[in-house]
């Protein structure tokens, strides 16, 4: 069991770093997906003896981080036509260390600090914090709309993968209301992507500087 | 009860995503906003009805948040309808389902006694007011949904963050992991101390975001910028006052776990430094309404200060919600008159609006007089009792700053509005002859009616709950 998910949190992390050295949005999108999936697979290892409201979690997870949200962001590239995010602040490849170093600093600080925590779940916490770390890079140093959207989504799912630690605390309801609530906001962004290309002929947010001081 | 201050909000926003008719449309708001307020004063005179099931209960702290909300959107409302009236030509599906459900799910937070819910609720009013912002379609009101979003989403994340991190700290402390206000209030005292603190910051940057306290209050100016007169009146009262009760739930907790001077720390330098920032960006302020933005910031660090001071001050803060929410309802309002009138919102092209909207340009300088906090309006006395608290606890420094910004948002504000007000009206302008109408001014004088009335005299139902309140929060006078 340990192992399993000891090799599913690895991947969560190397997914990170493909994220971060990916300049296709698309392949980005899928990565995420990717990503989504194992965070819905993750719960189903953690516990031994599986609940009803677990598995629908688990369900409603995988479908809508796996499938809907990428199925909604393909669409929403596909309305744009575009295809790289060209010029990033920082390049791919720095990114992608950088990313990797936040990666190590995270376990090295979080290693053992939390004695509470055996096996498998020791990793929760070193594992989520450094996605949202990789997802702020994403969102800071990528400039098209779209893939500040896709950090976004790398920085939810490490706060998902923080909760994996708490379900006793999470009722239903409200894990479905986070979900919806993701849901209807990735709705709201990609039509909000589509205007903003249409009237600024770009997805690149520095055109979006009228409104300072 | 507390089900009909939810669902019945939700309900009208779901009928009229249904409902064909444009002209009819409209009019579900103050249907919304008047059963709201009905419900909201039955539950004020009944405590008995407060109470509904474990996770949602309206409890001393949150009737206060209620009251202000529900009074400035039932105004908003009717002003909505008057200005949807000037917008005939567009679909006004979209606006009224948003502007209904948010009233929804700002109630949903307000009752909410579990932090996740809360967490739910307060993302959905993010989520329902940006198509509010973006209702426009102008590139402008396009770039200012999008930083909305964005920040607005980031920021929330991090509040998300944070209540995780609270649910674990007392879950490190032995009481098992909960999100339920009244267990994690118990649980405070054992509470893993890094972990608490953490979360309290983490929450204070999540939450303080939604405030827009400086420095994370970017999104603000943009927003309220390109918002409708009603649409920033529930922006700069509701969402801003939602945000707030979440924070001062977190403040309970930390106080509880014995971190209290850490969590006032914290709030009197945000407090502080929003004031002073709100203050350095309101001078030379152009836009009127984007300088309405700033003056929210710095009511937001009035806030903070406040509950961060504590005792006299933290009674000043919580009456200062509700003066601040009717306020700014005046404000926002007679600005958006003021800007359909002259079709801008500089000063280079608004001067004299005394000639050409008397009525809501008077109601713009009162509006302005009573939020820098001149008697004898309201807000002069909940910001007095914050001063006087600031001195009553020895934080000189604290009082005497606060005085200080106060002095320089008021030079800063007043030479924006005395332009905007004053001065020859450009020919071009008078010459339009636009009236106000009745939907737009009833509710703007109300709110200032309001905030005169609350200013010469608080009923003792009002001092109760405020007294109520802190009780609650275990504070004393």
């Amino acid at each position: 069991m340990n192992e399993i998910l000891n090799a599913l949190f690895v991947l969560v992390l190397i997914l990170n770093l493909f994220a971060l050295g990916n300049g296709r949005i698309l392949s980005v999108i899928k990565i995420v997906a990717v990503q989504g999936v194992l965070l819905g697979i993750i719960p189903l290892f953690i516990h031994a003896h599986l609940t009803a409201p677990e598995v629908i979690t688990s369900v409603a997870t995988i479908a809508l981080k796996g499938f809907i949200i990428p199925a909604m962001m393909t669409k929403a590239l596909r309305d744009v036509q575009i295809k790289r995010e060209v010029e990033p602040l920082i390049g791919l490849l720095p990114s992608t260390i950088l990313g990797a170093l936040a990666i190590g600093i995270t376990f090295l600080a979080f290693a053992g600090a939390e004695p509470g925590l055996s096996g498998g779940a020791s990793l929760i916490i070193p594992t989520s914090i450094a996605t949202v770390i990789v997802g702020f890079i994403i969102l800071t140093t990528r400039f098209k709309a779209l893939s500040q959207v896709l950090g976004y989504l790398v920085l939810e799912n490490g706060i998902y993968i923080f909760s994996l630690l708490l379900v006793e605390a999470i009722p239903l309801v409200v894990e479905m209301g986070m979900l919806l609530d993701l849901f209807v906001s990735i709705f709201i962004v990609s039509i909000i992507t589509n205007h903003i290309n249409r009237a600024f002929s770009t997805l690149d947010t520095r055109a979006l500087s009228t409104l300072k001081e | 009860m507390i089900l009909i201050l939810i669902a019945f909000p939700l309900f009208m926003s779901a009928l009229a995503l249904i409902v064909p008719w444009n002209r009819v449309r409209p009019f579900f708001l103050p249907l919304s906003g008047v059963a709201h307020v009905a419900v909201t004063a039955l539950v004020i005179a009944r405590p008995e009805y407060r109470a509904f099931t474990e996770w949602l209960a309206i409890d001393p702290l949150a009737v206060v948040i209620l009251l202000s909300v529900s009074a400035l959107y039932l105004l908003s409302s009717f002003y909505a309808v008057g200005y949807l009236r000037y917008k005939k030509d567009r679909s006004n599906r979209v606006f009224v389902a948003s502007f209904s459900a948010f009233l929804g799910l700002i109630s949903l937070a307000v009752c909410s006694r579990h932090l996740g819910l809360m967490w739910v609720a307060i993302e959905g009013t993010t989520l329902v007011t940006a198509p509010l912002i973006y209702f426009n379609r102008s590139p402008r009101s396009i770039e200012a949904t999008w930083k909305y979003l964005l920040v607005g989403s980031v920021g929330i994340a991090l509040a998300l963050l944070g209540t995780f991190f609270l649910a674990y700290a007392s879950l490190r402390g032995g009481r098992g992991a909960t999100l339920d206000l009244g267990e994690l209030v118990a649980a405070a005292p054992g509470m893993s101390a890094p972990w608490l603190r953490a979360a309290f910051i983490l929450l204070l940057v999540g939450y303080g975001t939604k405030m827009g306290l400086a420095p994370m209050h970017t999104w603000k100016p943009d927003a309220y910028g390109e918002a409708s007169g009603a649409v920033g009146a529930i922006l700069a009262g509701g969402v801003t006052s939602g945000a707030f009760l979440a924070l001062m739930r977190i403040y309970q907790i930390t106080v509880a776990a014995g971190q209290g001077a850490f969590a006032s720390r914290l709030l009197v330098f945000m407090g502080l430094f929003s004031m002073a920032t709100a203050g350095v960006f309101m001078i030379n302020q152009r836009d009127f309404k984007r300088m309405l933005a700033y003056s929210s910031v710095e009511h937001m660090g009035i806030l903070a200060l406040g509950v961060g001071i504590g005792g006299v001050a933290l009674w000043g803060a919580l009456l200062h919600v509700l003066m601040n929410s009717m306020t700014k309802g005046a404000l926002f309002l007679s600005a958006g008159n003021i800007q359909r009138a002259y079709q801008d919102k500089t000063t280079d092209a608004v001067r004299g609006a005394f000639r050409v909207v008397p009525l809501s340009a008077s109601l713009f300088l009162a509006g302005f007089l009573a939020i820098t906090g001149s008697p004898p309006f309201g807000p002069f006395i909940s910001e007095f009792t914050i001063l006087s608290g600031a001195f009553a606890s020895g934080r000189f420094v604290s009082g005497a700053l606060f005085l200080v910004f106060l002095l320089v948002v008021f030079v800063g504000m007043g030479i924006t509005v005395l332009k905007v007000v004053q001065g020859k009206a450009p020919e071009d302008v008078v010459d339009k002859g636009y009236r106000e109408s009745a939907l737009t001014t009833i509710p703007t004088v109300s709110f200032m009616a309001l905030v005169i009335l609350l200013g010469v005299y608080i009923p003792p139902f009002l001092k109760d709950m405020l007294l109520q309140a802190m009780q609650y929060l275990g504070s004393q006078l």
